[in-house]
């Protein structure tokens, strides 16, 4: 064991376990604040993979935007604060879930569990290669990317307003108590 | 020096543990969480193939970076649609419709619409 394999187990063992609070807590605010425990380990297991800008995008994308998100949409659809019975389904459904899963993650694990061989060097990608290759050899997916965002941003508003009831008198009526993205935010 | 079973077992454990929620959740909201975890488990096997050996063009930190933007823009999507199935339909509970049987679903759906916004009123 060096020390990186310990700290890797600490930060993973930190991560399994907030993953599964977030996944069977019955309080849905704290599912989203475990979801940020999660991520924030695997930030830390970034680091220590020897990844430190893709750490640092992590906490700020992921943990700084997507959770903030998360936890507007839980607002906005009037989530419970205390614990609520129906965030879950079924216990039948839920162990047939949990056979579901473990299976998925035993494929996985006798897929990947034998290419792990012995102990490799680990390599750090720094900051500067991965920005020579950022903006040369992948520019042109990079470009694309915020393409997909501005078409993600403009769908995200058009999606929404179809899901607008008809403003007639009596429609408008029905959503009056609904509060809608402008009032709320 | 690094043994690359750790980084394989945790992502293996994320994508199960993001199926599990995927599959055994209600609220439309708690389904986007498992599949985060289970992107966050395929980003970690990218990275961990990067930490083994030096990568051609840094392939590993580079297509990380683009999953987390697509996941970034994912979660955009799904809040606008989860928002607008909650403006329809009053919740945003994936299993209303299942067991209430599909001819009244919608109708229980609603009818708690009704009672949420009388409250409100």
């Amino acid at each position: 064991m060096t020390a990186y394999d310990i700290a890797f187990a600490a930060l993973g063992v930190v991560a399994t376990a907030s993953a599964l609070l977030a996944v069977t807590t019955r309080h849905v605010v704290h599912a989203a604040l475990w979801l940020v425990v999660t991520l924030g380990a695997i930030a830390g297991c970034y680091l220590v993979l020897g990844a430190e800008l893709v750490a640092l995008v992590q906490v700020l994308v992921y943990v700084g935007a997507i959770v903030v998100l998360v936890l507007f949409a839980l607002m906005l659809t009037r989530a419970p604060i205390g614990p609520s019975a129906d965030v879950s389904t079924s216990v039948a459904h839920r162990v047939l879930s949990a056979l579901v899963a473990a299976g998925v993650t035993a494929l996985l694990l006798t897929v990947l569990l034998p290419l792990a061989g012995a102990r490799v060097d680990r390599h750090v990608t720094s900051t500067t290669v991965l920005a020579r290759d950022l903006f040369s050899t992948w520019v042109w997916p990079f470009e694309l990317l915020s393409l997909l965002l501005l078409a993600a941003l403009v769908a995200a508003l058009a999606v929404f307003r179809a899901g607008r009831p008809p403003t007639g008198t009596a429609g408008r009526d029905a959503v009056a108590a609904v509060p809608g993205p402008g009032e709320a935010l | 020096m690094i043994h690359l079973a750790g980084p394989y077992l945790l992502a293996s454990l994320l994508v199960g543990i993001g199926v599990y929620g995927i599959l055994a959740r209600r609220n439309l909201v708690l389904v986007l969480i498992g599949v985060e975890l289970v992107l966050n488990g395929a980003t970690v096997l990218l990275i961990s193939t990067s930490a083994s050996r030096g990568d051609l063009w840094s392939g590993g930190s580079v297509l990380t970076l683009f999953v987390i933007t697509v996941a970034a823009a994912e979660v955009v999507l799904a809040l606008g649609v989860i928002l607008a199935a909650y403006r329809l339909r009053g919740s945003i509970d994936a299993a209303a419709g299942a067991e209430a049987g599909t001819a009244t679903g919608d109708g229980a759906g609603s009818a708690a619409a009704d009672e949420d916004r009388v409250s409100a009123r």
